[in-house]
């Protein structure tokens, strides 16, 4: 039973990846002709019919797509027009630098949110701070929130470094400037899971039965919140390497972000493409991990649908 | 939600649309206005007669404050055509899932997968250099983002409308699907449709600003928040109240939409919170 | 003389405005067992609740007597309340499906109250738990400690509730209408369980339930509520023999169907007034004020025919 159900998701994965493998392709092909962009507009009719032949570009559509797809799947996206090089090796050089970011974002919205969401659900002047902080952190945009600590932090006081990459002192401005918004919205989920949990008949129980009201919070009511909290997160990563390319600009952060935008303003589209298939296919592997682990957390799932 | 809260927003969304509606008689400059011999002025608050810069101006001598109320013009527009067309396209969808399910409810499910599953930005990065920037590009850009936003929350109302007894009884009397979604599903979703797009028109500015921050925005010729603030990066450690007030605008609309859209979420929808 | 396992005196409990118990005693001795009987919204289990110190936030408990083994349980401290919860009283719950947690093992359930209360850690509380769970007749206990409450029956699980209850060898035990979520059939596996661990264990028990028929031989004394008042509490042979209050009267005379659940009858009372003069048959000019507990033998009830 169980068995099958992950199987399903799976396949629905699969299912989810061909769909972004499609739109990737659609987007690509409807941005004209490369060939104009790869050949100076002086070169001869024969040499564009060749081109055209040597990239496929006059196959139908489809033939074009299925050897995308063939090609996509032994980890070749193309050659990007700007760097001549295959697009796979200059997306997973740079992908380390991201996942460090977004990694280290992702870690501080959950070991500040969970537990700001845990003390919140009991009310009172906590809960109204974190309505606040929670409500000032949805609304500031990521990269003007990285502009603002760069002035304060490395301007005005000199304390950090303000770009580039390196040690833990380059990456603390990004990454506390990309984990407020998650931080302000696991705060919120928890709080407000916290607060339907923490009625629930087994807590009452667990409380009868003399356990530690830490013990109940934490052990508790805390473990039934995990499954929401494990699928907003999984979903959050996607935003977060989404709000990663902004705050890679303002901080000169080397990561993918930054690659789209250079491919972006050289029309690059083979490298544009690559970058938002590669991030694509992580997305998917990460919420289907999600998914996983929430299984393992609840065992009920599976069983009831 | 407190209701002083929503009020708040609403006050502050309705100023920020009067802004942009009145942009040309509530700036002081014209937002275009070159002066280089102001480069880079402070935000001067001084006596009054003499002409003032109140949020400073640019390094080109233009008005800071005339260019962020003019900006408003494109995070107002955009907002909310971008939430308008998502709602169309997600409300639609979401009922046609929720309402008939089955394989149109597979495909539609399918869809909304597909189109989290992208890293937004860097589709909407890859999707604005294909199609070029302007308005319409970027508000079809958004709504790909915010449909989604509705056809979930429809989708699932709609599944639990459908069994309810005022739903059956329609159908029982013979009223086609095309009624039953237009006249009677329709008016029970609407509230949270409603709510969705406060949300939704919150995010679009967000992100819009981070478009145009980034270079992809509607019309680099125009003034917008977004790029205001990537003009201001470049001179943050000269003139601080170039980025800072853009942004500070950005967060101001964007909180005013979010606070509306809690309130009114507490009022129509009784039942979530 | 030992102090009572719980003794509740003049007890009232209110959520706002709404009085959930308006005047509640109750004592129960070393080794005692008592039934609190009642419909629904009588307030027998915000009395219980009360005790332990359960009751939601926001509710206003008031009494002039509340201790558990002595112990004042309106001021006791958290960690004290804590020990006392689960080590001297336990408590179990109506419906055992919602009062596990869903998310964890039945085994691991029950190991954290051995560990709590009584000291034991990992391995040798996991041991604990499975002989709690063989003492409460769940077959195959070392396998069965490792699934989760979905996966046992209604029957099986209240066994859980009950070990887990077990685990801090309890001197009282308060079981908030155990048997109402089950089958007939299970119900009477259940009280028959209760009933063998009390004689093995010495234990007090407090049954809280709206079936007065259940009753015989559990209890040695039953206290019948109606509208956040005790209305009688008698010798459970006596309340059954002669029962003295009209509304136990009707209780016993719907039980044995033959005769018609009082109707609600005449004027409505005047505040103060007995809470149940509405419905009674017996009805007189004096139960517009409230009766005081009147003594007749072994049985006390709140009414004025026993002042006649």
């Amino acid at each position: 039973m169980r068995g099958r159900t992950i199987l399903l998701r799976c396949v629905q994965a699969l299912a989810v990846l061909l769909g972004v493998s499609v739109a990737s392709f659609a987007v690509a092909h409807a941005t004209g002709d490369p060939v104009t962009l790869l050949l100076s507009p002086s070169a001869s009719d024969a040499a564009r019919t060749a081109m055209r032949a040597h990239l496929g570009l006059d196959r139908p559509v489809t033939i074009q797509y299925a050897l995308f797809l063939q090609h996509a799947l032994g980890g070749d996206f193309g050659q990007s027009f700007i760097y001549r090089q295959g697009v796979a090796g200059l997306v997973l050089a740079r992908l380390p630098a991201t996942l460090i970011l977004a990694g280290s974002a992702f870690a501080i919205a959950l070991c500040v949110g969970m537990p700001l969401g845990v003390l919140a659900a009991r009310g009172g002047m906590a809960a109204a701070m974190l309505e606040l902080f929670s409500l000032a952190g949805l609304a500031v945009p990521a990269f003007w929130l990285g502009l603002m600590l760069v002035l304060l932090v490395a301007v005005e006081l000199r304390a950090l470094p303000v770009d580039g990459y390196g040690g833990l002192s380059h990456l603390v401005l990004p990454a506390l400037t990309l984990s407020l918004q998650g931080t302000a919205r696991l705060s919120r989920l928890v709080a407000s899971g916290m607060r339907g949990a923490l009625r629930a008949d087994y807590i009452r129980t667990a409380r009868a039965r003399g356990l530690s009201e830490a013990r109940v919070v934490w052990v508790h009511a805390l473990r039934n919140v995990l499954v929401p909290v494990v699928t907003m997160a999984a979903l959050e990563l996607g935003d977060l390497i989404s709000s990663a390319v902004v705050v890679e600009m303002v901080f000169a952060w080397p990561g993918i972000g930054r690659l789209a935008v250079a491919a972006l303003q050289q029309r690059d589209f083979p490298l544009l493409q690559g970058t938002v298939f590669i991030a694509g296919l992580g997305f998917v592997i990460v919420n289907l991990l999600a998914d996983l682990l929430c299984a393992r957390i609840d065992p009920r799932i599976g069983l009831a649908r | 939600m407190r209701p002083w809260l929503g009020a708040i927003g609403g006050v502050l969304l309705a100023m920020t649309a009067l802004l942009a509606v009145a942009a040309p008689l509530a700036a002081p400059y014209r937002p275009t206005q070159i002066n280089l011999r102001a480069r880079l002025q402070p935000p001067d608050w001084g006596a009054p007669g003499r002409p003032r810069h109140l949020l400073g101006t640019d390094n080109v001598g233009r008005d800071v404050l005339s260019r962020i109320i003019w900006g408003a013009r494109i995070s107002v527009s955009v907002g909310a055509a971008a939430a308008g067309l998502g709602a169309v396209i997600g409300t639609t969808l979401g009922l046609c899932a929720g309402f008939f399910g089955g394989r149109t409810d597979a495909v539609v499910s399918w869809l909304i997968e597909v189109q989290l599953a992208f890293p937004f930005t860097l589709f909407a990065i890859f999707l604005l250099a294909a199609l070029g920037g302007g308005f319409v590009p970027v508000v079809c850009v958004l709504a790909l983002a915010t449909w989604v936003n509705f056809a979930r929350v429809v989708r699932s109302q709609a599944m639990s409308l459908r069994a309810q007894d005022f739903i059956l009884a329609a159908q029982a009397v013979g009223v086609g699907p095309v009624r039953l979604l237009r006249r009677h599903l329709l008016p029970a979703v609407l509230p949270s449709v409603i709510v969705v797009a406060s949300f939704s028109a919150a995010q679009a500015v967000l992100t819009e600003a981070a478009l145009s921050f980034l270079g992809v925005g509607v019309d680099p010729t125009i003034p917008s928040w977004g790029a205001m603030l990537n003009l201001g990066r470049d001179y943050l450690s000269d003139a601080w109240w170039m980025a800072t007030f853009p942004g500070l605008a950005i967060a101001l609309t964007v909180l005013g939409a979010n606070l509306l859209g809690g309130w009114l979420g507490a009022r129509l929808e009784p039942r979530g919170s | 003389m030992t102090a009572a396992l719980l003794d509740i005196e003049r007890l009232q409990v209110r959520f706002g405005q709404t009085v959930a118990v308006a005047d509640a005693s109750l004592r129960v001795a070393k080794g005692e067992a008592v039934g609190i009987v009642g419909e629904s919204g009588s307030g027998k289990s915000a009395t219980v609740l009360a005790a332990m110190r359960l009751h939601p936030p926001g509710a206003s408990v008031t009494a002039s007597r509340l201790s558990l083994d002595g112990h004042d349980v309106r001021t006791l401290p958290d960690r004290r309340m804590a020990s006392l919860r689960g080590g001297f009283a336990a408590m179990i719950f109506q419906d055992p499906l919602t009062a596990l947690n869903p998310l964890m093992a039945v085994g691991r359930q029950i190991a954290e109250v051995v560990a709590a209360h009584r000291g034991l850690r990992g391995g040798q509380a996991r041991a604990a738990a499975i002989l709690l769970m063989e003492r409460v007749g769940i077959g195959d206990a070392a396998v069965r400690a490792h699934h989760f409450p979905h996966q046992f029956s209604g029957g099986m699980r209240q066994r859980v509730m009950i070990a887990a209850a077990l685990a801090g060898d309890p001197a009282l035990l308060i079981a908030d209408e155990p048997t109402t979520a089950l089958d007939v059939t299970v119900q009477a596996d259940i009280v028959r369980l209760i009933r063998r661990l009390r004689a093995e264990r010495d234990m007090g028990l407090v049954w809280v339930t709206h079936d007065l028929a259940l009753m015989a031989g559990i209890v040695d004394r039953v206290v019948v509520m109606y509208a956040g008042r005790v209305m009688e509490t008698a010798p459970v042979d006596a309340l059954y023999a002669a029962p003295r209050h009209p509304y136990t009267v009707a209780l016993l005379a719907s039980l044995r169907r033959d005769g018609v659940q009082a109707e609600a009858s005449g004027a409505p009372v005047p505040p103060g007034g007995c809470a149940f003069a509405p419905r009674c048959p017996a009805r007189m000019a004096r139960c517009d004020t409230a009766p005081p507990m009147l003594r007749a033998g072994g049985t006390e009830a709140a009414c004025w025919t026993l002042a006649a």
